[in-house]
């Protein structure tokens, strides 16, 4: 299973540049799926769905939804797996920009917008900083020079990351996304027992359940406290 | 570079790269004492602190290793001679008329054809310098050969600058800061300097005049385009540049041109306008998602050109004289 984490802001275009991605990779017979994590409401479910996509949508209600993502990966991958996928990619909204769903050995991808200001990526924290690659989206309608300044200043932020415009709309950059990502899995590919062992990229902050208390390895075994499970069909 | 770095004292680190500065306050780390090395800066910052801020202590000093390579690779520019396209297919899957297409530094190619016909694919195709894996198959080639990923994909180091008239300014500054701004993340020695004469140029070449402090997001249409023109001229690392037509709007578009192509340029120009289209030195036709053909602009052409410039002159003097409450005579 190749699994790909992708976070961002609200509203920063994730989900069309998932489609878009998704729509690439399709062309080269790979099964897809997608997990949508999100905090309250989700309509994104009709987007994938619209382009033959099997998806499962979770939302985290009370719970802060990068917990809710660790709480629920594993599962998310073994439901992947009942669908006959070989590529899973999970798509979650990040919130307080405080905690990010990255994995180590896992690619991970952050979408930020360019129209979202200076400070955003100054802003975003760990789903921007241990990002591997940093998707950069609605750079078509700025202008060149914004362009240089908004990439010169996520390239402070994350320095180790590897960037990329990408118009989720028309597709443009796309190919470099698909190129990159595969680049990044052949390099990354977990196996089954690599799989066993994931590890967050970053710790997650003080509140409720055991990962709140700062445990980054993944499994039944560590959730302690309030933990959520997801309903899978 | 991260072994390097993390002797050396915060003074140091300042004096031999300058623009590390933002580096700490980015992740709302208090700057390190003068004298202070920085790996020991790094072991006295409190567990807490750094989970707070979202930072994990191992990292920091490679990633600021990495953000300095990447801003000492910027400040080197890209030069190319030449670009090449290969031809691919139609939309109809038939290979394209035009096998292949060379430009060299200083060429303006314009790309004319109907709506829908393929320009801005053609566009796309060199902005991602494709290699035969895009819809039209086409091929890229930079002085001859084809470009490896690291050039294809790095936003930091693009080969292709583009301008479209959908593009518009949207920070919150004054013209003249965020030139600066852009200055220094493009690692120039004299940011403000250079700000100032592309303000300059802008003016000159916009019809109407705006001051510095104008905020960035009043320009109007022609005076946004000119300002990306004389940007992109001055600051871009980019030798090749995309335009997407440029609007009558008072631009002074032959003025444009030649300043780009004086800064080593490449030039392509999609537009319906026959001005444009007559004023680069070939054009290429196409339809049907092909390169059709390549027409090289001959002194018939010329000549009608001086004329087309006459009737433009007129339509735009007309234009000043009933907007200023002028009668025409």
């Amino acid at each position: 299973m190749k699994l790909i984490t992708i976070a961002g802001p609200p509203s920063s275009g994730k989900t069309s540049v998932i489609v878009a991605l998704l729509k690439e990779w399709a062309g080269r017979g790979d099964k897809l799926s997608v997990i949508k994590f999100d905090c309250l409401t989700s309509s994104d479910k009709e987007a994938y769905e619209k382009a033959g996509i099997p998806v499962e949508t979770g939302l985290a209600g009370n719970l802060c939804p990068d917990h809710y993502f660790v709480n629920n990966i594993g599962k998310g991958i073994a439901w992947a797996e009942s669908q006959g996928a070989n590529t899973l990619i999970t798509e979650s909204a990040g919130l307080c920009n405080r905690c990010a769903p990255h994995i180590k050995s896992i690619p991970a991808v952050c979408v930020i917008d360019a129209l979202s200001g200076l400070n955003t990526p100054k802003k975003t924290g760990p789903m921007l900083r241990y990002a591997d690659l940093v998707v950069v989206t609605k750079g078509d309608i700025v202008s060149q020079a914004e362009r240089e300044v908004f990439a010169y200043r996520v390239k402070q932020a994350a320095p180790k990351a590897r960037i990329i415009a990408v118009n989720g709309l028309t597709g443009q950059g796309v190919l470099e996304l698909a190129l990159l990502l595969d680049e990044l899995s052949q390099k990354d590919r977990p196996d089954n027992d690599q799989m066993d062992n994931m590890e967050l990229r970053f710790s997650m902050p003080t509140a409720l359940c055991s990962y709140c208390l700062g445990e980054k390895r993944i499994g039944q075994d560590y959730q302690i406290g309030i933990t959520r499970e997801m309903k899978f069909s | 570079m991260t072994d390097k770095i993390a002797n050396f004292t915060y003074t140091r680190l300042i004096k031999e790269y300058p623009y590390a500065e933002d580096f700490f306050s980015t992740r709302e780390l208090p700057a390190p004492g003068d004298e202070v090395l920085l790996k020991e800066y790094l072991e006295g910052i409190g567990d807490e602190e750094l989970q707070d801020k979202g930072l994990i202590r191992e990292e920091i000093l490679p990633e600021l290793a990495g953000f300095l390579e990447a801003m000492e690779s910027l400040s080197s520019s890209t030069s190319i001679s030449s670009l090449k396209i290969q031809g691919g297919r139609a939309k109809d899957g038939n290979p394209e008329a035009v096998e292949s297409l060379t430009v060299n530094v200083g060429d303006i190619i314009s790309v004319v054809g109907p709506t829908g016909s393929g320009k801005s694919r053609l566009l796309e195709d060199i902005e991602c310098l494709a290699q035969q894996d895009t819809p039209t198959n086409r091929q890229i080639l930079i002085d001859g050969n084809a470009p490896g990923n690291n050039v294809r994909f790095s936003m930091d180091k693009k080969l292709v600058a583009q301008i479209s008239q959908n593009m518009n300014f949207v920070m919150d500054c004054s013209a003249l800061d965020f030139v600066i701004m852009h200055s220094e993340s493009r690692m120039v020695p004299n940011p403000t300097e250079i700000a100032h004469e592309i303000l300059a140029l802008a003016n000159e070449l916009a019809g109407e005049r705006f001051t510095e402090d104008t905020a960035l997001t009043n320009l109007s249409g022609g005076q946004s385009r000119a300002l990306m023109i004389a940007d992109t001229a001055l600051l871009s690392q980019s030798p090749i540049v995309l335009i997407d037509e440029i609007e009558n709007a008072g631009v002074d578009r032959k003025k444009a041109l030649d300043l780009l192509v004086r800064n080593e340029k490449i030039v392509f120009l999609a537009t319906h306008d026959p001005l444009l289209a007559l004023m680069a030195d070939r054009r290429v036709i196409i339809n049907g998602g092909s390169m059709i053909r390549v027409i090289e602009t001959n002194d018939q052409e010329r000549g009608m050109l001086c004329k087309l410039e006459e009737a433009d002159a007129l339509l735009l003097n007309a234009r000043e004289q009933l907007r200023h409450g002028e009668m025409l005579h």
